[in-house]
């Protein structure tokens, strides 16, 4: 589903964040990226919906090698990926509801196809009571959990998401992870990176360490 | 179509929603556009009430010939005989030089001038109206009746229309100037405004390409924004034109009514009116096509 094959990026200007990583993800198939802050999990992470591009090596994302897409393709890419970031990436202005229905009004679905599968997705993370809130209302967690709403509202067959527990408490940490993997077990791959391995342990799932830009260890390769 | 209906239906909600969203500054903009294009589109209001205006005069073109003081009455005759009879002539009106002396006796001031000549100066005179009113038949006409030996002098009372002619020919150069001088003003106006608006919704563009928009899909909002923003200030141009007009004309009646005329300033026509709020919707787009493609790349998600 994901493979990355002798892949190196080096930030311009930066330091080299990836030295000659290979790595595949099955389809279907959870896994976690740990390492330290700075080991490169992020860099990894935006090398699939092309935010950031291979210096060399090859991404493949769904039979697509994606640092040879032109930006034009970018966005048809990025549709059938649900992405989570650390920092939510929600818009203030407007409602929980509003932000879920957001990714449906880019790909053209009409309102009335688009409003009940706004709904199904905060119903899935415990949100539609709040879908008239201000996102700015809702907890760190429940923000959280509106940005994987909005990540899967599209159906994408593949999730990624860059340090989604990253200052929550233990319990709010657990329900997000609970929800990632409650969509794993429906079929959709998902990629997460956190650097709290111990958080990671208490799921018996493949666990991807990075350490310098190098693959550190790997628990469960396919 | 159905889906490209869609987008820009929910382009359009879009470009609404942030229109009223900072609905001040909004008006504000469509004020300062509304009142730059007042301007040119009174100009050419303006200009366009004179011309109806001396058309009306040059309906009425008028020659007038004056005999040679020697020439007798039977050449007067001769000539008056064969004006009537010509078919681009539509009436004649003889004054006899003996009727213009005694007019000229009556005069205030004039009477002891008169009564010290030992000979009367005036000649017969003809005010001839032509059936066109085209300066170059009225022309034609003159030269010929020039050519006759009894006549001294053909006076063509168009001229001062052909004159006024050629003034708002100028005029219309100048509102065509001020009009392209004022839109590029628009477009500028526009361009600023979307430029902010580019900078303050940077967050959601990014976001946006991040979840799988495309172009043409952040762009769009903008683009009807700039329309929307050109369209509010091309109508308020024309609300404040009306209302101008509306204003002048209580004075324009007074003055009308003691020429005996019913003559009034007219609005722009539908189709006048129509052609400036498509004139000003069209700069707006144009300021805002210009942001777009100068800021809008810059944006990329990180
Ligand atoms: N935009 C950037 N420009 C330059 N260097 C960067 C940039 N992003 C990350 N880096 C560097 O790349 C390395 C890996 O960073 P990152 O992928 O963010 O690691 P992690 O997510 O594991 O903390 C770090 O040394 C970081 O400083
Ligand atoms: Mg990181």
């Amino acid at each position: 589903m994901i493979s990355f094959s002798n892949v190196s990026k080096r930030y311009p200007g930066g330091g080299q964040a990836l030295h000659g990583l290979t790595l595949a993800i099955q389809a279907g198939e959870l896994a976690f990226v740990t390492g330290h802050s700075g080991a490169g999990k992020s860099t990894l992470l935006k090398l699939i919906p092309a935010i950031e591009r291979a210096t060399s090596g090859s991404v493949i994302v769904a039979g697509q090698n994606v640092g040879a897409l032109k930006r034009a393709a970018l966005p048809f890419l990025r549709r059938n990926l649900g992405l989570v970031f650390q920092d939510q990436k929600l818009l203030y202005d407007r409602s929980v509801y509003d932000n879920v229905m957001l990714p449906l009004a880019i790909s053209g679905h009409a309102p009335r196809e688009a409003a009940p599968r706004a709904r199904a997705a905060l119903d899935k993370v415990g949100l539609l009571a709040r879908e008239r809130a201000n996102p700015i209302q809702l907890s760190g967690g429940e923000q959280q959990r509106l940005a994987i709403a909005r990540a899967v509202v599209s159906r994408p067959s593949i999730l990624i998401a860059d340090e989604p527990t990253a200052n929550l408490d233990a319990e709010s940490a657990g329900l997000i992870l609970d929800i990632f993997v409650s969509f794993n077990q429906v079929g959709v791959t998902v990629l997460v990176a956190t650097h709290d391995e111990a958080l990671v342990r208490r799921y018996a799932r493949r666990v991807v360490r990075l350490a310098a830009g190098r693959l550190a260890e790997d628990s469960g390769a396919a | 179509m159905r889906r490209w209906l869609r987008e820009h239906r929910h382009a359009l909600g879009a470009a609404l929603a942030r229109f009223a969203e900072q609905r001040t500054a909004s008006l504000l903009n469509a004020l300062v556009i509304g009142v730059a294009l007042a301007l040119p589109a009174g100009g050419y209001a303006l200009l366009a009430n004179l011309r109806a205006l001396t058309q009306r005069f040059t309906l009425e073109p008028e020659l007038t010939v004056f005999m040679r003081v020697e020439a007798t009455r039977a050449d007067a005759d001769a000539l008056g005989a064969r004006l009537r009879s010509d078919a681009r002539v539509r009436s004649v009106r003889f004054t006899s030089r003996e009727a213009a002396l005694k007019e000229l006796r009556e005069t205030a001031g004039l009477g002891d001038v008169v009564a010290a000549l030992d000979y009367n100066p005036l000649p017969d005179a003809f005010v001839v109206r032509a059936r066109d009113p085209q300066p170059a038949a009225l022309e034609a006409l003159a030269a010929e009746l020039r050519a006759v030996p009894s006549v001294a002098e053909v006076q063509v009372d168009s001229a001062w229309a052909r004159r006024l002619a050629a003034l708002l020919d100028l005029g219309r150069l100048a509102v065509a100037l001020l009009a392209a001088l004022l839109g590029v003003a628009l477009v500028a106006v526009t361009f600023n405004t979307i430029r902010l608006q580019i900078l303050t919704r940077r967050d959601e563009i990014e976001i946006s390409k991040l979840i799988g928009a495309t172009d043409a899909f952040v762009r769009r909002p903008f683009f009807y924004l700039g329309l929307l923003q050109g369209a509010a200030g091309g109508l308020l141009a024309a609300g404040i034109l009306w209302a101008a007009l509306a204003a002048l004309n209580v004075g324009v009646r007074e003055l009308a009514q003691a020429y005996g005329s019913d003559f009034q300033l007219g609005f722009l026509r539908p189709a006048e009116a129509a052609a400036l709020l498509a004139f000003s919707a069209a700069l707006g787009w144009l300021g805002a096509y210009l942001s777009v493609s100068k800021y809008l790349r810059e944006i990329e998600p990180k």
